[in-house]
């Protein structure tokens, strides 16, 4: 089913995301924010947020430097446990679960909630062992089982034809495009059902930025995605749902079409005009 | 008013100016010449020195264990084998301390504690050498004798093989316990430079493989330690080097016997303490004064060979 799903999305190519905002409709949604504030130490980053993320569709969230945005995902997998003095408060349900409970298991939560960084990040071993990697500590696969895995990570983010050859070379001698779907195969590798990328294309040449969002656009149809992004167009190609930020505030949510041709409020208008940020 | 004083400040600047450059130049090249031939000259003055003791004895000097003045017989053989053996012994007992005082003030300690014990490593690393050869004396010798090498040597003492490594009388002193102090010694220089080199690790990388759903050790073992393996390995050689020209410490407690023991608890000596020790009663110009210039020849060659590997390990990678 998912690979009719691929060649349908395929053959729409670029048109896709007009097709897809122009339906209104937005699948049940997977992850459920309801009154969440987060804290840097006394500061507060992120005010009584509240937003869904539908399943199997791209939400792309917007706004100015330091609104917020990237601290949203970093609580979507509760990277900010990592630093102390950082918290939330609310609620982030995950299939049920309120993922932000101190009692939560943050490596089941890291195996269903992937994330894709600004830069890419090999690391510092074989491009086969780069996705054997995160694989072998969630899973015990046979050779074979993991040789599969790697074929079908790298083929779903269409890096297979480039490193099939070169699979136990070092990943660092890859190209950053090349490096950063290394790191979406990483990604998924694992069959998460979420995936954040945190402004993912900031640091590619613009070829490998359309690689890149023509894959996000591919994966939906197995993932849902969250993707924080400082370019408008990108938002308003690849997502199907935007939310708007604004000093820690959910200012707007909508579709992408409403979000680009009709925001409700001003604050939003005003940045997508290109008037502040 | 003005054109005077542009006219003026032109002028100052032609002449003052450039010759000003070209005395500072050579200032500058005269002091970096100073190092090199600083280097040279002790080295030469090594060689030199060391030379009727390498012509008298010949490549034998390195192998032959015997250190007789009477008979003017002299070979280096037992203080090259105590200054190695306790510098190994020692990076063995230190670098697993060292590493895991670096992954807990890098990765586990709580923020407010890092900075005072990561000062208090800093701290230990600059206490000068005498005072560590004193404690060690004073403190480390009477454990050693009392409690653990008695234990010891009845704990393993009989098993074969390994069994004659930790034999004979409870001395307290001995190559055992030099390497453990200097073990003690080395562990902060070592920490500190582990701890610099984890904290170069981007925290990007880090996040990445937390994301993928890594615990802490397994982000320090897949990719902290293979991205810094090579400052790692630089920054223990430089322990290394420490503990090969370590003196007063080592002086203090081996024992100072010029002989290969068979256990790690007997005495022996290294080359920094045999010089040390016999330095006072060689006159000039006689053949046991030359064996140990060669002594300190040979100690310069190792800590140089140590030396230029690590910078070598630690030398920026390409990309």
């Amino acid at each position: 089913m998912s690979t009719t799903m691929n060649v349908a999305s395929e053959k729409l190519g670029m048109a896709a995301p007009m097709v897809r905002a122009a339906a209104e409709g937005m699948n049940e949604p997977r992850i459920a924010i309801r009154n969440l504030d987060f804290f840097y130490g006394s500061h507060r980053a992120l005010k009584s947020i509240n937003l869904e993320f539908p399943a199997r569709q791209v939400t792309g969230m917007i706004g100015p430097s330091g609104c917020g945005k990237s601290t949203l995902l970093r609580v979507l997998n509760r990277m900010y446990d990592l630093y102390p003095g950082q918290r939330a408060t609310g609620e982030v349900m995950l299939d049920g679960q309120n993922i932000i409970d101190p009692k939560l298991d943050l490596i089941h939560l890291r195996s269903r909630v992937g994330m894709v960084f600004q830069k890419p990040t090999p690391f510092p071993m074989s491009i086969y062992d780069n996705i054997a990697f995160g694989v072998r500590l969630h899973e015990q696969l046979s050779k074979s089982a993991m040789d599969e895995r790697v074929e079908w990570s790298l083929s779903r983010a269409a890096l297979w034809d480039e490193a099939k050859d070169r699979l136990n070379t070092s990943a660092m001698g890859l190209s950053g495009g090349q490096q950063q779907r290394l790191c979406i195969a990483r990604t998924i590798a694992v069959r998460p059902e979420v995936i954040l990328f945190d402004e993912p294309t900031s640091a590619l040449d613009p070829i490998s930025t359309l690689k890149i969002e023509e894959l996000i656009d591919e994966l939906k149809d197995d993932f849902t995605i969250a993707i924080v992004t400082h370019n408008m167009q990108q938002a308003a190609r690849i997502a199907d749902q935007v939310a708007f930020f604004y000093v820690g505030e959910m200012v707007e949510v909508g579709t992408a079409t409403q979000m680009f041709t009709a925001p409700r409020e001003k604050r939003t208008q005003e940045y997508i005009t290109g008037r502040f940020g | 008013m003005s054109s005077t004083t542009a006219s003026v400040t032109k002028v100052r600047t032609a002449s003052a100016g450039i010759s000003g450059d070209v005395i500072f130049a050579a200032a500058a090249k005269a002091a970096g010449i100073f190092v090199l031939v600083l280097l040279g000259a002790i080295i030469v003055s090594l060689l030199i020195g060391g030379m009727p003791a390498f012509i008298a004895f010949g490549p034998g000097f390195l192998t032959n264990a015997d250190w007789d003045p009477v008979q003017q017989i002299f070979g280096g053989a037992v203080p090259i084998y105590g200054t190695l053996l306790t510098s190994v012994l020692a990076l063995a007992m230190a670098v697993p301390l060292a590493f895991g005082i670096a992954f807990w003030l890098t990765e586990l300690a709580p923020v407010w504690l890092r900075r005072p014990v990561g000062t208090a490593i800093e701290l230990l690393a600059a206490v000068p050498s005498i005072i560590y050869g004193m404690w060690g004396f004073f403190m480390i010798v009477p454990f050693m004798s009392e409690y653990f090498q008695p234990i010891v040597i009845d704990w393993l003492g009989d098993i074969p093989l390994i069994g004659g490594l930790f034999q004979g009388p409870p001395f307290g002193t001995g190559v055992f316990t030099a390497s453990l102090l200097l073990a003690v010694m080395i562990i902060p220089f070592v920490a500190a430079t582990m701890r610099d080199v984890f904290m170069t690790v981007p925290a990007v990388f880090k996040e990445s493989a937390y994301g993928l759903g890594c615990t802490t050790w397994e982000v320090m073992r897949a990719i902290v330690l293979p991205y810094t393996r090579v400052s790692v390995v630089g920054g223990i050689m430089l322990g290394l080097g420490r503990a090969l020209g370590e003196t007063m410490a080592v002086t203090f407690v081996i024992g100072n016997t010029n002989r290969i023991a068979t256990s790690l608890f007997g005495p022996g000596n290294t080359i920094a303490s045999l010089v040390a020790l016999e330095f006072p009663e060689s006159p000039a110009g006689s053949l046991k004064l030359s064996a140990l210039l060669a002594l300190g020849f040979i100690l310069f060659v190792i800590s140089f060979i140590v030396l230029a590997v690590s910078r070598m390990l630690l030398k920026p990678r390409a990309n």
